[in-house]
């Protein structure tokens, strides 16, 4: 016969979903926060957004040329990338951080590491730390006044986030005897008032970075990534369970059992980090049960950094340090097989 | 169909199903080609001996071959004719296997061996196993393990539930569809043949729930035998896989490394059900068989039944021949199916389909570094994590690759359906698995 077929090894067709169809749809789940962002902070927060998302694009290009690799821009992944630094900044930094953190997320965590798939944590993270550590100033004191209002002036004081003001006043509470009578007052006020303001974390007009204040903009970005399949449930469900838990248990200024953890779950960044850093596909875990001890891992660190730490935040430090953890988790937690017996 | 239970495994994905082809279609008969080329070896076992040579006249049915040992089975002539040639010719499988030519005489003569039996059913359970092997009878799903040793389980290990296999989960395929709707009594007298040969009584035809209609006939027909009973399965791909069927039906699970009768079950595809209970009763020896030809590559998709040998060209020539931009060439369906380089090669027992995709079908790409988002791992229907196994086999990493499960892969393919890097991990996998066997034969 005069036809050719063409030989290869089964199946022999294929899914329609690529990797830049996944990471388009991240990008889109990503956009009710950008727009939330954008209307709560100004339009200072698309601006850095952009910077960013150039600048890791931009780099990724460069690197790529100049390493004869070929340019992979197109996959969408240094643009996920991008988006998700810019939400990890307040929107009033100033313009070279978003452009230095982009370089720094593609050429040294991503790139140098072989590229998309290779990179040991996740780019935008290390980003993060890199800047937090650079300039810390510039990446935790936050100057716009939400639209929207805020949390009765007590954020507009501090400049600090609610996170912040909970620490402080958690700390004041617990040396009681190391305080002025005015200033424990005052902190007690302030526990109570943000007990009052879970409609604030909710929508998002509270201080923070760009693109973590709003918990109903991420829950609604990922939902559609939970029903489109892209990522997986368990991640995200253990890692707040986890965190909701340990805070209730100890993050209360009364003993066990008397944290606030509703406002643990809704203020700082660990909604974006649980739905959007910690489910990166590179950087987690492949067996179902790693995916959980990930997410169990990651809650224990935020609490931890949380009540106990330096820092009134620790989402990103538990996901970079439970990213290092997943080659490890991959070669103990291999499913059972159909049909194995395991030794007990 | 309302109030059907959904059984089913845990994994598996749903690869567009291309039914609508053929699957109201019914099943046509077409006439015998001028020349067949019938391998000898057309089942897993030990490949068996010719007993004619060039020059030789057959009848249809006439027995070309004895079987050399317990696991083989012989093949027969499917036209009547001379014989031209006995040599090495290409096969669907791949290599090449010495092949009986035949010349139609255009007669159709049936051979005298071919005598029916009413009281087949009072045949002792060993004569009615040797009448199969003689019949030639292999598992029509494509496996090709020959049926009468898959009947022959050891006293130790004895059978307590029978499953017939009319899943029928591979896309594009709809031969044991078309069967069932058809030839509904004969798998019945087939399942009570096998009944009485394991001496089993409880018994399920397990169907996909797409096929409603053939749910319906067999439950009709069905009606009033208490030891069969209907089970619709969740449509979902390797539903038919022998270790997820048992899975969904029993809730059993077939120990790594073993067979279905080390959990007490047995699966027998339709196709194969009807084979017996014609070889029994008819005395007609697996010539002919039930094939699917399909696809948007062939001008006219069909259901034929097509005698064992014919080639496949002559096949697409009576479906109306190929599509302009015809691209691949299959045996089987399009998951598990076998790439043909030519159309030169003869339907075999095992041929339930032949499929023809069109350029717009096959997707050429270039793999992508794997992104770890876990669809493998969460599809696998063996549970196994196959992008670690790829890599494993990639990097020659064997003994590892063994660790982690890489001989369970059941090579149904769901991992590189899914894998939207486009990485070729079954085709890794398989090479490891191949290399390792290969290793253990030399050590051995």
């Amino acid at each position: 016969m005069d036809k050719i077929f063409r030989v290869s090894s089964s199946p022999h067709v294929l899914d329609r979903d690529n990797v830049s169809k996944i990471m388009l749809y991240v990008v889109l789940a990503l956009l009710p926060s950008l727009i939330g962002g954008t209307y709560f902070f100004g339009w200072q927060a698309l601006w850095v957004t952009v910077l960013t998302v150039l600048s890791c694009v931009a780099t990724e290009a460069i690197v790529q040329k100049m390493m004869n690799r070929p340019v992979t821009i197109t996959d969408w992944s240094a643009v996920v990338t991008g988006i998700l630094l810019a939400f990890n900044m307040p929107s009033n930094v100033p313009f070279y951080l978003p452009i230095v953190g982009g370089v720094f997320a593609i050429a040294i965590a991503k790139q140098a590491f072989g590229g998309l798939g290779f990179n040991p944590v996740n780019p935008a993270l290390a980003a993060r730390a890199f800047l937090l550590a650079s300039w810390p100033l510039d990446m935790t004191v936050f100057k716009v006044i939400p639209r929207g209002g805020t949390l009765s002036g007590i954020d507009v004081i501090t400049t600090a986030t609610p996170l912040n003001v909970m620490k402080q006043s958690l700390d004041i509470l617990k040396n009681q005897s190391n305080f002025a009578v005015d200033k424990v007052s005052q902190a007690q006020s302030a526990i109570l008032q943000l007990k009052g303001a879970y409609g604030h974390l909710f929508w998002g007009n509270v201080g923070g970075c760009l693109g973590e204040t709003s918990a109903f903009l991420i829950l609604l970005g990922a939902s559609f990534l939970l029903y489109k399949r892209i990522i997986d449930w368990r991640i995200p469900f253990s890692y707040l369970l986890t965190v909701a838990v340990l805070a209730w248990m100890f993050g209360g200024p009364s003993g066990l059992f008397s944290g606030d953890w509703i406002f643990h779950l809704l203020a700082g960044g660990v909604m974006l980090g649980a739905f959007f850093m910690a489910t990166d596909m590179v950087t987690s875990p492949l067996t179902p049960s790693g995916r959980i001890y990930f997410g169990v891992g990651a809650g224990i660190l935020t609490v931890i950094i949380r009540l106990w730490g330096g820092y009134p935040e620790g989402t990103s430090y538990s996901i970079l340090l439970m990213n290092l953890t997943v080659p490890l988790l991959n070669r103990y937690t291999r499913p059972r097989i159909l049909g194995e017996r395991r030794k007990k | 169909m309302l109030g059907l239970k959904k059984r089913t495994f845990h994994g598996g994905a749903h690869p567009p199903e291309g039914k609508e082809y053929t699957e109201k279609k019914a099943i046509e008969r077409m006439p015998a080609p001028e020349q067949v080329v019938i391998p000898l070896q057309q089942h897993i076992g030990a490949p068996a001996e010719p007993l004619v040579k060039a020059g030789d006249l057959v009848k249809v049915g006439d027995r070309l071959s004895e079987p050399k040992g317990f696991v083989s089975v012989p093949v027969h002539a499917s036209i009547s004719g001379k014989v031209v040639k006995v040599t090495e010719m290409p096969h669907p499988l791949g290599k090449k296997v010495l092949s009986v030519i035949i010349q139609n005489d255009g007669e159709d003569t049936l051979s005298d061996t071919i005598q029916p039996n009413e009281n087949y059913m009072d045949l002792s359970p060993d004569d009615m196993k040797k009448k199969i092997q003689m019949a030639g009878i292999a598992g029509m799903g494509g496996a090709t393990f020959p049926t009468h040793v898959k009947l022959s389980p050891p006293a130790e290990k004895p059978i307590d539930t029978l499953i017939i296999n009319g899943a029928e989960c591979e896309p594009y395929l709809t031969a044991d569809h078309r069967t069932m709707l058809e030839f509904p009594e004969e798998i019945l007298a087939g399942v009570k043949i096998i009944q009485k040969i394991l001496g089993v009584k409880n018994t399920y035809i397990a169907i996909e729930n797409n096929k409603p209609d053939a749910i319906k006939k067999m439950r009709e027909v069905t009606r009033n035998d208490s030891t069969i009973e209907v089970a619709a399965l969740k449509v979902k791909y390797p539903q038919g896989a022998e270790k997820q069927l048992i899975k969904a039906i029993t809730n059993r699970e077939v120990p790594t490394g073993g067979l279905p009768m080390d959990v007490g079950c047995l699966v027998q595809n339709v196709g194969t059900t009807r084979a017996i209970y014609e070889a029994l009763a008819k005395g007609k020896p697996l010539y002919e068989r039930v094939t699917t030809v399909t696809g948007p590559g062939i001008n006219e998709p069909k259901n034929l039944i097509i005698r064992i040998g014919t080639l496949f060209k002559d096949v697409i020539e009576y479906c109306g021949g190929y599509k302009e931009d015809v691209s691949k060439l299959i045996m089987g369906g399009p998951m598990m199916g076998l790439a043909q380089y030519t159309d030169e090669v003869p339907v075999i027992k095992g041929t339930s389909g032949i499929l023809l995709l069109t350029q717009k079908f096959v997707q050429v790409a270039d793999p992508m570094p794997c992104i770890g988002c876990n669809r493998c791992v969460d599809t696998c229907p063996m549970h196994l994590v196959p992008t670690t196994l790829a890599e494993f086999a990639d990097f020659k990493r064997y003994e590892e690759a063994e660790n982690w499960g890489i001989m369970n892969c059941i090579e149904c393919g769901t991992c590189t359906f899914v894998c939207p890097a486009k990485r070729h991990l079954l085709q890794s996998i398989r090479f490891g698995k191949y290399e390792i066997n290969l290793q253990k034969r030399k050590a051995s």
